[in-house]
């Protein structure tokens, strides 16, 4: 498979605290890439530092490089707001803006950044975009009311649409099922595997059956390294370490 | 209960003292020299509203970004002295605030002005602006921040369009709360806005003030002025009632965005 982004020597750090240390990595395109292992491990760190979202935590910085298409994204005098227009973000908690309609929500992304759309151009947006997080069809008769009177799944898939409407090539999702019941849950999965079509994904988890039910791969991290990483299948079947197979037979975590 | 008695009496007494000697003339004329009866404060309500104004011009613009400042990017060491500096400020007497615009403008222009008492208004309204609006902005969560960056924006519009839209509520309140503390402040106005018997001429000139008109005339000897003077208390204190109202009116329930 392409490689969409590639992950060489990265480490980060809270003041001293040295949390990621040299993870080296290759994130298929077109493909679901899980992170998994316990808490506290880094795999948020590691995520945040692919559209360097890390850094915007006082204190926090990261060394190493993130090739997003071959160009490092961490190379002197890219602007890291270019690099969250490229590859979007959502987070754990579902963050819909409180003060904007479902309908600004949508485009908040595009007005935010001064872009300059007609009312027709953006309606447009709006429907596909919130069509492709399937979300369209239960909230298309009240895309005015406020983005925070919906349901916790429902605002999880609003903050999908948010991101979508702003076109990235990549997707970051932090945990974005930890806040939800399973049958939210089980629609936003499905939603990640429609969305692989046209995106490249990756996602924390904590839950091990997400990791196996949506991923093509696998990366394990344990302590801030990365232990084992590969197709979703191989490492849950027949994994290289001891420390991989101790965690997915929930030995600890 | 024992918050809202003293409100209530004040109120009371202001009431029962001052509203037999409103009328229209009050609002609309000209104070009348002793011994004549009748006249009004009209001069200086408009007074106190420009003086107002002025305030909230060179305050407010100050004092929310300052707030914003300390909230975004207060854990430097410049935004501990700020705070502390803030915090000093909001203490010292409203007296020594009108001696040191009396000497920096007063002085200079050589002459009383309502520049100068609105510059002595803001200098008091600063610091409660600049506090309440960094709480409010701290009170914003940060995965709004986070969900604004992770789109692709920038910090600045991001702090604009973001975090003061949605602290606006709260900022807005303690707007209100600085005006109304300074809609009541005699001692910085009196050796700078000065006060003045007929209609002002210009911001250059002094200015009459609701407050210095009340004092002026609660501590004369004459039984009219007295009850001017009571009359004068209550419609400022129905004024700040009122900009209270309808702020609270005018902040509340606003979801939708104006599209």
């Amino acid at each position: 498979m392409e490689t969409k982004l590639e992950v060489i020597d990265l480490n980060a750090w809270f003041g001293a605290h040295h949390t990621l240390k040299g993870i080296s990595l290759h994130v298929p395109n077109g493909a679901v890439t899980a992170i998994i292992g316990p808490s506290g491990c880094g795999k948020s760190t590691l995520i945040r530092c692919l559209n360097r979202m890390h850094e915007v935590v006082p204190g926090a910085h990261a060394t190493g490089k993130v090739l997003l298409d071959g160009a490092d994204i961490y190379a002197v005098g890219i602007d890291p707001v270019q690099v969250r227009a490229r590859i979007g973000m959502v987070f754990q908690r579902p963050n819909p803006f409180p003060t904007m309609s479902i309908f600004d929500n949508v485009v908040a992304g595009l007005r935010l950044n001064g872009t300059r759309k007609s009312r027709h151009d953006l309606a447009g947006i709006v429907e596909h975009s919130l069509r492709q997080a399937a979300l369209w069809d239960e909230v298309k008769d009240f895309l005015y009311a406020s983005g925070v009177s919906i349901s916790g799944g429902q605002q999880q898939r609003l903050c999908i649409a948010r991101t979508l409407a702003v076109e990235p090539d990549v997707i970051l999702m932090d945990e974005p099922c930890s806040a939800l019941d399973p049958i939210a849950t089980a629609k936003v999965e499905a939603l990640i595997h429609e969305l692989k079509q046209q995106y490249t994904i990756v996602i924390v988890t904590h839950n091990m059956q997400q990791a196996g039910r949506v991923s093509d791969m696998t990366a394990f991290l344990y302590l801030g390294t990365l232990v084992e990483f590969g197709p979703t299948e191989r490492i849950f079947t027949t994994p290289e370490k001891k420390e991989t197979e101790d965690y997915i037979t929930g030995r600890f975590g | 209960m024992a918050v809202l008695l003293p409100l209530v009496l004040i109120f009371g007494y202001l009431v029962m003292k001052g509203f037999s000697s409103l009328n229209l003339d009050f609002f609309t004329q000209l104070p009348k020299p002793v011994g004549e009866p009748g006249g009004g404060m009209a001069n200086a309500i408009v007074g106190t509203l420009t003086l107002i104004g002025l305030a909230c011009a060179m305050g407010l613009p100050v004092g929310v970004l300052a707030g914003v400042f300390l909230a975004e990017h207060g854990h430097r060491r410049l935004g501990s002295t700020i705070r502390f500096c803030a915090d000093v400020l909001t203490g010292v007497p409203s007296i020594v605030i009108g001696i040191y615009a009396y000497t920096l403008i007063v002085l200079p222009m050589h002459s009383f002005s309502a520049y100068a008492g609105g510059f002595a208004l803001a200098v008091i309204m600063l610091p409660i602006v600049t506090r309440t609006t960094e709480e409010m902005v701290r009170l914003v969560p940060s995965s709004l921040r986070e969900a604004s960056l992770g789109l692709g924006v920038p910090a600045w519009r991001t702090t604009v369009w973001v975090v003061l839209r949605t602290a606006r509520g709260g900022i807005i309140t303690g707007i209100m709360l600085a005006i109304a503390r300074v809609a009541g402040e005699t001692a910085p106005l009196l050796f700078t806005a000065f006060g003045n018997q007929f209609w002002n001429h210009g911001l250059m000139g002094p200015i009459s003030s609701l407050p210095a008109q009340v004092y002026t005339y609660a501590i004369s000897p004459f039984e009219d002025w007295h009850r001017q003077a009571w009359a004068g208390a209550l419609v400022l204190l129905v004024l700040i009632f009122l900009t209270s109202l309808a702020v609270r009116l005018l902040t509340r329930g606003r979801m939708r965005s104006a599209l």
